[in-house]
């Protein structure tokens, strides 16, 4: 029997033939007739050179299929196919969760790496899917914390989910969804919202069942205000875990530069709490850039005081402290440019990225004059370094 | 070594062609860039100016990651120099110096030809942004609030780009052409931009669509043409250019098409069968097909105007220079000098239309408009299967090339959108049977109330199936500034 693969398709209806993503494809896969634009799956590689330059998104769709729909059948389509149902034995071995939904979250969150994310070479075997929308893990809330100052009106929540006996691996920089209680205005139940556990494999302390989550209130948030509202013993559906590619290397000789603004800073405190447990010793390799408003609006700002600058060199900017000039990442990037710039020649070296879309532009610029100002190319050294799962992005 | 893939920060203009090493050109464009800040404040979106809008801008001509998307106040936004990267070995594509390697810099013989069409294309950039300054305060969602804004900066960026041209490669004639740039105004009666579909008004939102389906692929067409020049930075400013211009056939592919699916929709829901009870239609607050269809018919004649003189010395001269291409010039299997095809062209003479094999030089235009309404018809096919699904027998067409023409061999012929030769009179007496009338102008602008409750939608327009960049169905895709 084939085995089910996951086929890149264009949707007739959106797309309008502008042919961008024909001229953007290096393999030449795609070609089309009068009527569609269409993605030969025999040459087809999934770099998604493509998605970029659609102007529609009709670009960026896929189906898992037995067997895959030829150029002919996709020339007549005047719309897509749906989703066959597939015997679900076995994914891919680098898709990151089988459900489409969050597939294409997960993706869309991993977009401004510029191409196909990697894991690091070193890191663990993920397990993902593990509990689907049918029969997600039931988990209880064991602890609600609120991480910013009672004065800002930043709301941010350190949420701490029990698992009790059930079995849920997973490891730092993964994801998991939480299924908010009722329906949407169509009248179906929520889809899951994505969430990174910011506790590292082994729970909030060694050896305990459980996991912790950075979640910020967001105004009219169905899920947010449903998660920040949790009191202890409360039952929260879990699905997941998903993610297979922003991941910790174990290496310990992994030099990690790790990027974040508010909750992105979730996965970066599971990295350093894994590192503490397992590599205590091991100085000098961990970078964090953090940036909020203030710091009392900076999640673990206390924690993070803790953490010894030998062990974890960070450098925080704040966009809103009255009285002194606003700070973004990138400007302390900048700042930490001479030792950035040796770092992005060291094949040790990882880059992270996690917080809101808004940051990576900044964050782009910055190392695009890093790099230029020590005569290199940043757009060369991060393509070789997304393909040799050095660079991760996550942003939302 | 230069980065010419990314974009450069370090002045004041992004750019990834050195500018900051190209001390000339970078204080030209210096100079330039006050009156055309001043230009974008006085004649683009008006009253929008302080709104944060949801743009994407051009940060890399990496096809992978080319633009990124914020929320930009427009005045800000970063409106750059971007060039496709040079193709090794590039040669010139057709004409007498076919073979050769392209030009890097000015031929000298071809100047001032090579000069005028860059004029030209730069010139219907700022024209539509002139044309579209009203439609934000009617616009039917915050969602078609920020494309109309998308095209808005995206063709002010186009500006940018030909101005390039013209500072870096026309010395002193470049400067005062870039100058006479932000001066010309549409519609003006004094200094009026250059071409005829550029002066018209663009008073409504089903306007705006059918300008950017009809009008926007005329300039994709025209671009793709000078992307074919042997003028090499020309080609590379004119590929980059069109990964943009992409977006803007979707604002009117995807525009018109939502029109038409409400009016389905709602003309379903009132149990009407016949498309063509167009007060019946009306009273249900959606433009009925047959004004859509006369509206089409009005915007598909301006833009064929657009491409010229089907027999034309001009076009010939500029393709036998190598400084304009056809359409696809390199995927042509023939000798790209033309020296003994013909092609067939239509001409009006004695009342009658006639088919007449020309040389092929001399149909350069025709040639690219026949390729223009070939890709215009995809998009009317996906209309029309908009109105088959809701199950009306009702089929939107694409009219003569002889009707409602001003330009060319068909200029003011009597001729029915069907191909018929009428009498003056007659055609005088149906126009408004095939073009908009004032009265139906009315009633389209009794629709344009504003809409702007993020993912709400005017009742005459059906909301877009996908978001932009794949955001969900409520965001706010311009946070309003009113002052």
């Amino acid at each position: 029997m084939n085995k089910p693969l996951k086929q890149h398709l264009i949707d007739p209806e959106i797309c309008i033939r502008c042919h961008a993503c024909v001229e953007a494809c290096p393999k030449e896969a795609i070609t089309f007739n009068d009527d569609n634009v269409v993605v030969d799956v025999a040459i087809c590689d999934g770099q998604m050179a493509c998605i970029g330059p659609c102007p529609t998104g009709a670009i960026d769709n896929w189906r898992v299929v037995a067997t895959p729909y030829s150029l002919e059948e996709q020339l007549e389509w005047m719309e897509l196919p749906e989703q066959q149902e597939i015997a679900a034995d076995q994914g891919e071995a680098d898709s990151e969760a089988l459900d489409d939904a969050i597939a294409a979250l997960l993706a869309e969150a991993h977009q401004g790496a510029g191409g196909v994310a990697r894991a690091p070479a070193s890191a663990a075997k993920p397990t993902v899917n593990l509990h689907g929308l049918e029969n997600p893990l039931k988990a209880r809330v064991q602890g609600n914390f609120r991480l910013t100052a009672a004065g800002s009106d930043n709301d941010v929540r350190h949420i701490i989910l029990d698992l009790g006996p059930g079995h849920f691996p997973i490891l730092e920089g993964q994801t998991i969804g939480i299924i908010p209680p009722g329906e949407d205005a169509q009248g179906r139940p929520h889809m899951p919202r994505l969430y990174s556990v910011s506790s590292p494999r082994d729970g909030e302390r060694p050896s305990t069942n459980n996991l912790s989550l950075t979640v910020k209130r967001v105004q009219g948030g169905v899920c947010s205000n449903y998660v920040c509202d949790l009191g202890r013993g409360d039952e929260v559906l879990v699905t997941g875990p998903y993610g297979a590619t922003f991941l910790l290397p174990d290496d310990p000789e992994a030099r990690l530069v790790m990027i974040c603004t508010g909750t992105g800073s979730a996965p970066f405190r599971a990295f350093t709490m894994r590192r503490q447990r397992v590599m205590p010793t091991v100085n000098g390799r961990m970078k964090l850039f953090f940036g909020a408003r203030s710091p009392n609006s900076l999640p673990y700002f206390g924690p993070l005081g803790k953490v010894p600058q030998e062990f974890l060199e960070k450098h925080f900017a704040f966009s809103r402290v009255d009285g002194a000039e606003k700070t973004y990442v990138q400007d302390r990037l900048r700042q930490d440019g001479e030792a950035l710039a040796a770092m992005l020649g060291d094949a040790r070296t990882h880059i992270y990225l996690c917080g809101l879309k808004a940051m990576e532009r900044g964050v782009e610029e910055a190392f695009n004059d890093i790099a230029r100002a020590s005569g290199l190319n940043w757009a060369e050294i991060r393509d070789r370094m997304r393909e040799e799962g050095r660079y991760h992005v996550e942003t939302y | 070594m230069s980065d010419t893939i990314n974009v450069s920060y370090d002045t004041q203009i992004p750019n990834n062609v050195g500018l900051s090493s190209d001390r000339r050109v970078l204080k030209a464009l210096e100079k330039w860039h006050p009156g055309y800040l001043d230009w974008w404040k006085g004649q683009g979106p008006d009253g929008f100016q302080e709104s944060l809008v949801y743009l994407r801008t051009a940060v890399s001509v990496d096809p992978k990651g080319w633009a990124k998307f914020d929320y930009v106040r427009m005045p800000e936004y970063r409106w750059g120099i971007l060039l496709a990267p040079q193709v090794e070995g590039r040669i010139i594509p057709c004409g007498e110096h076919y073979g050769e390697p392209a030009w890097q810099e000015v031929p000298g013989e071809y100047r001032s030809m090579l000069r005028r069409l860059v004029v030209i294309q730069g010139d219907t950039e700022p024209a539509s942004v002139e044309q579209q300054r009203f439609l934000g305060k009617t616009a039917p969602s915050l969602y078609d609030m920020r494309n109309l804004f998308q095209v808005n900066v995206e063709e002010a960026r186009h500006l940018w780009a030909m101005v390039y041209i013209l500072q870096k490669y026309f010395g002193r004639d470049g400067r005062e052409e870039s100058a006479e740039l932000l001066q010309r105004r549409s519609g003006s009666d004094e200094k009026p931009r250059m071409l005829g579909a550029f002066n018209e008004e663009t008073p409504d939102w089903l306007s705006f669509f059918m300008f950017t389906y009809f009008t926007d692929r005329d300039g994709k067409m025209q671009l793709e043409s000078l992307a074919q020049s042997g003028f090499d930075p020309l080609s590379r400013t004119c590929r980059f250019m069109l990964t943009e211009e992409a977006h803007h056939m979707f604002v009117g592919e995807t525009g018109v098409g939502r029109t038409i699916q409400k009016t389905c929709e709602r003309m379903r829901e009132a149990g009407i069968d016949d498309p063509t009870d167009i007060g019946r239609v009306r009273d249900l607050g959606v433009i009925d097909l047959p004004t859509i269809q006369k509206k089409l018919n009005l915007h598909y004649t301006l833009s064929l105007d657009l491409f010229g003189s089907e027999v034309s010395t001009n076009a010939a001269n500029a393709f036998n220079a190598g400084i304009k291409g056809r359409y696809r010039e390199n995927k042509i299997d023939d000798d790209h000098r033309l020296r003994d095809a013909t092609y067939p062209v239509s001409e009006f003479t004695d009342g009658k239309i006639v088919v007449k094999e020309v040389p092929a030089l001399t149909a350069i235009n025709m040639r690219l408009r026949d390729d223009y309404s070939r890709d215009a018809l995809g998009g009317v096919k996906r209309w029309n299967a908009i109105i088959k699904k809701h199950g009306f027998d009702f089929e939107l067409t694409l009219p003569h090339e002889g009707f409602h023409r001003q330009i060319g061999t068909y200029t003011g012929a009597p001729i029915t959108p069907e191909g018929e030769v009428i009498t003056p009179e007659e055609w005088a007496a149906r126009r408004d049977e095939w073009l908009p009338s004032k009265e139906d102008g009315d009633f389209i602008a009794s629709l344009m109330k504003p809409c702007w409750e993020a993912g709400k939608y005017a009742d005459w327009i059906a909301p877009p199936r996908v978001g932009i960049d794949n955001k969900p169905g409520d965001f706010e895709y311009v946070q309003l500034h009113m002052a």
